[in-house]
């Protein structure tokens, strides 16, 4: 028990010797660190992205976390992080942060594997989302209830739809809301009279995308801008970036960057 | 070393009564906190609109946390109904009729309920609860009737071991007098025991609720996060903890402190709850 | 049509049995899927790989070391501060005004939720005070979390400690601070320790404070500013974006290992006291 003044005194060199740490900005054991955060439909492809470039410069740790669109546009804002991640477009008081253009992403709307709709139209959609459609039948299925799920406020993907599809129509407050792209697909995937959208690089087997207006979110229809639900993923940053930013950046605009989005779905900067 | 021993035994007090301030400057802080994010929206946009508002559209304007209210109460009398009874039906099944072993193994096993995490609950309840809901009952599965399922499991172990604690101190002399009368066990508990250990089973149930209404990881998983109130048994609902959850990280400028504003209307429900289960348990022991 | 209470009696017996056994029978259920779901994928790479895309494979090293230090730090910033307030209101203090208001204190922080104390970690200690995400800002909202159960248990260890060894210690001319250190505290570890553990227990199995302190990065913490994930925070993100339900499941057994074996440590001490003083 005597020891205990020292224990704590040991306590708070520790804590101060951390601290310390934060103040040499971006290197920590000797390695560049990049932070990045912003939007859940963003984040899996980063991820990816810094898994390869972090396998290629073993001297640089990239730090992904979600938060979602209007969180990344903010953190990178007041430099809490150097790269902010967004999927939708920046408003108006936001316009001071510069904008790069990773890759573009289409919306699909997707259902359950087993439901025998394929094909949607646009006011259809609409009329499911603002509460107008509320059962299968009325688009030609069983008798029940449509399970609709939207995500929340503040996600760009949201906003992206309501600003795509939606249009002056609000989304009806009746509505499921999951908080990202995973959850949304996990509704989807398990709920057989559940209907959703999601960002169509998160769809897999485990849901199918409808054809909305006769068109399918494929990339080969995105890239000929039939499929019209389509919107850029942004990488954001704010005033001077440092060397290891501009390095992750070139190599994610780079071909072997875009190739990796490409692979995953996604339509690459070059294509469009 | 010739510190005078009053000196150290001075000093010592005075690091110990700062240990013991801590816990009241930790509440200052969390309250003065809550209270800066918070209250100014009340101020701007108006303490009706917030808490009888309908419409919760936080990035158009809108603040209204009616439904959310609503919403955790109607999870939280669900979880009662259903928890309050079998929690009862347990302690009491603890207190009046086990025997010693029976007592030794059981009333550890209730209790490890409490130690399992509330994401394992909501987890749970997703791939069990809210299949069978909705394969059996209709809607999406996702639902008032599912939260008060997850909720009400949650919220047993309070109930049973304060209920437990209660009635356990109910006096020996009461069961036997009873008993020296002729009445059987049930007779015993159902008019003498439960009735003596009618407050610390109200406090039970009263924290119980508390529990139910912060509750916010498991009630994410299986409510379906809906902004309208429920108008039945199957309707997917939000609850106030929910939101904070779900938008917090995204939020900002005045939709943040909507959701501090919200958790200004958390806070003073819990800690209204909390009060009055213990002046509830208080006033048993000043019987 | 009056039924006979001895009937009465014995169904209602029957009836009371059932529901306990329900519910001890709802545990067995839920440890009995974790284990069998979870036990499939866990194996020594499980716990010491790294995860890779995402979380679907590989391992939870990250999450293990996250809650490790998180956990850790917290009880070493917890218990010296809930201690010491322990020992100033039982040994330090009579009952008074003074001591009624810190209790207050205390039974406040105990009551206030979760997420109360995720929003709060939030504003002050990853915003206010610049710590971003991290292991610090986890740590400091957890230590104030699971300060009011430490403080309790302690303090009803403390009391419990006879009031003989005090006065013999007194008799012998010890200060006060030598006959707590030296008698008192030595008597009530066991009890101390019993909420040691369960505020372990309760700090491993914690998410809403910590997803929004510490943040959800899957990278092993190797400071204090760093931001990592925890067994709980790594289950939910699992979990909820349908990554995996294998790893999920493997990432609850672990989960509920541990705090099950914590909370058994917590009552293997608990009956040391009992044994102790009965």
């Amino acid at each position: 028990m005597q020891r205990m003044p020292l224990l704590v005194l040991c306590i708070f060199a520790t804590l101060f010797l951390a601290c310390a740490d934060r103040s040499s900005t971006d290197t920590v054991n000797g390695k560049q660190v990049i932070n990045i955060a912003g939007s859940t439909s963003v984040m899996p492809f980063t991820e990816k992205l810094a898994e390869y470039f972090m396998l290629e410069k073993a001297n640089f740790i990239v730090n992904v976390q979600a938060g979602g669109s209007t969180a990344g546009i903010q953190a990178s804002m007041n430099h809490t992080v150097e790269i902010g991640m967004s999927s939708r477009e920046l408003k108006p008081e936001e316009k001071s942060l510069h904008e790069i253009i990773i890759c573009y992403d289409s919306i699909a709307i997707a259902v359950h594997p087993t439901n025998p709709i394929r094909y949607l139209q646009m006011s259809q959609v609409r009329g499911i989302f603002s509460g107008k459609i509320r059962n299968w039948k009325e688009l030609g299925w069983l008798d029940r209830k449509i399970d609709a799920v939207t995500r929340e406020e503040g996600s760009g993907t949201r906003g992206a739809f309501e600003e795509l599809v939606m249009k002056k129509d609000e989304i009806d407050e009746g509505i499921m809301v999951q908080d990202s792209n995973g959850s949304v697909k996990e509704v989807l995937a398990t709920d057989p009279y559940a209907m959703g959208y999601l960002s169509t690089g998160t769809v897999d087997r485990k849901v199918k995308a409808v054809a909305v207006d006769n068109v399918a979110p494929t990339v080969e229809n995105v890239k000929l801008k039939k499929y019209k639900i389509v919107r850029p993923f942004l990488y954001l940053t704010m005033g001077e970036t440092s060397k290891s930013v501009n390095d992750f950046i070139s190599f994610v605009l780079s071909r072997d960057g875009q190739n990796i989005l490409k692979k995953e779905g996604l339509i690459t900067v070059h294509d469009n | 070393m010739t510190i005078n021993a009053a000196q150290k035994e001075r000093v010592i007090k005075l690091v110990l009564t700062f240990c013991a301030f801590s816990s009241l400057l930790f509440l200052l802080l969390i309250f003065m906190f809550i209270l800066i994010e918070g209250l100014p929206l009340f101020f701007k946009v108006g303490v009706k609109n917030i808490i009888f508002g309908f419409k919760w559209a936080p990035t158009k304007g809108s603040f209204g946390i009616f439904p959310m209210i609503v919403s955790s109460f109607l999870v939280t009398v669900g979880a009662l109904i259903i928890g309050a009874p079998l929690g009862l039906s347990c302690a009491t099944y603890l207190s009046e009729y086990a025997g010693k072993k029976r007592r030794l193994f059981l009333k550890p096993a209730l209790e490890l309920l409490a130690g399992i995490p509330s994401v394992v609950y909501g987890f749970l309840g997703v791939v069990y609860i809210v299949p069978i809901i909705r394969d059996n009952l209709g809607g999406s599965g996702f639902s008032l009737l599912s939260t008060s399922l997850v909720l009400s499991i949650m919220i047993l172990p309070t109930i049973i071991s304060i209920s437990y604690d209660s009635l356990t101190s109910v006096p020996q002399g009461y069961r036997e007098g009873s008993l020296a009368m002729g009445a059987t066990t049930w007779q015993t508990v159902y008019r003498v025991v439960i009735p003596s250990a009618k407050s610390g089973i109200l406090a039970s149930f009263v924290l119980g609720m508390g529990r139910a209404i912060g509750e916010t990881m498991a009630v994410i998983m299986v409510a379906g996060n809906a902004l309208r109130i429920p108008t039945g048994l199957l309707d997917p609902l939000r609850t106030l903890t929910s939101n904070i959850a779900l938008e917090l990280a995204y939020a900002s400028g005045d939709h943040r402190r909507a959701l501090f504003s919200a958790g200004v209307v958390l806070l003073v429900i819990i800690m209204a709850l909390n009060y009055i289960a213990n002046f509830v348990m208080k006033r048993k022991i000043a019987k | 049509m009056r039924l006979n209470p001895r009937f009465i009696d014995r169904l209602v017996k029957i009836i009371l049995n059932a529901q306990a056994y329900f519910t001890v029978g709802i545990l067995v259920v839920i440890v009995f899927i974790i284990f069998f779901k979870g036990i499939a994928d866990l194996n020594l790479e499980f716990l010491f790989y790294y995860p890779e895309d995402m979380g679907r494979h590989g391992g939870i090293f990250p999450a293990i070391v996250g809650t490790l230090f998180l956990v850790v730090l917290s009880i070493l910033l917890a218990t010296p501060l809930g201690i010491g307030t322990a020992i100033f209101l039982t040994e330090y203090t009579k009952e008074s005004r003074l001591t009624r208001i810190i209790r207050f204190g205390v039974e406040s922080l105990a009551g206030i939720p979760s997420i109360i104390y995720g929003l709060f970690g939030f504003i002050f200690f990853v915003n206010k005070l610049h710590m971003g995400w991290s292991l610090l800002a986890g740590a400091l909202t957890l230590t104030i979390m699971i300060l009011p159960t430490i403080i309790r248990t302690s303090e009803e260890a403390i009391k419990s400690v006879p009031r003989n060894l005090r006065l013999v210690s007194y008799s012998l001319s010890a200060t006060r601070w030598e006959t707590t250190t030296k008698v008192v505290l030595p008597a009530a570890a066991p009890g101390i320790l019993t909420g040691i553990m369960l505020s372990i227990g309760r700090a491993v199995g914690e998410t809403a404070a910590v997803i929004f302190t510490m943040g959800s990065s899957l990278r092993l913490p190797t400071s204090l500013m760093d931001s990592g994930r925890t067994m709980a925070v790594h289950f939910y993100i699992l979990a909820r974006e349908g990554i995996s339900m294998e790893m999920a499941y493997s990432t609850a057994l672990v989960l509920v290992l541990s705090i099950l074996a914590v909370n058994i440590l917590a009552y293997y001490f608990m009956n040391k006291v009992m044994k102790r003083y009965s």
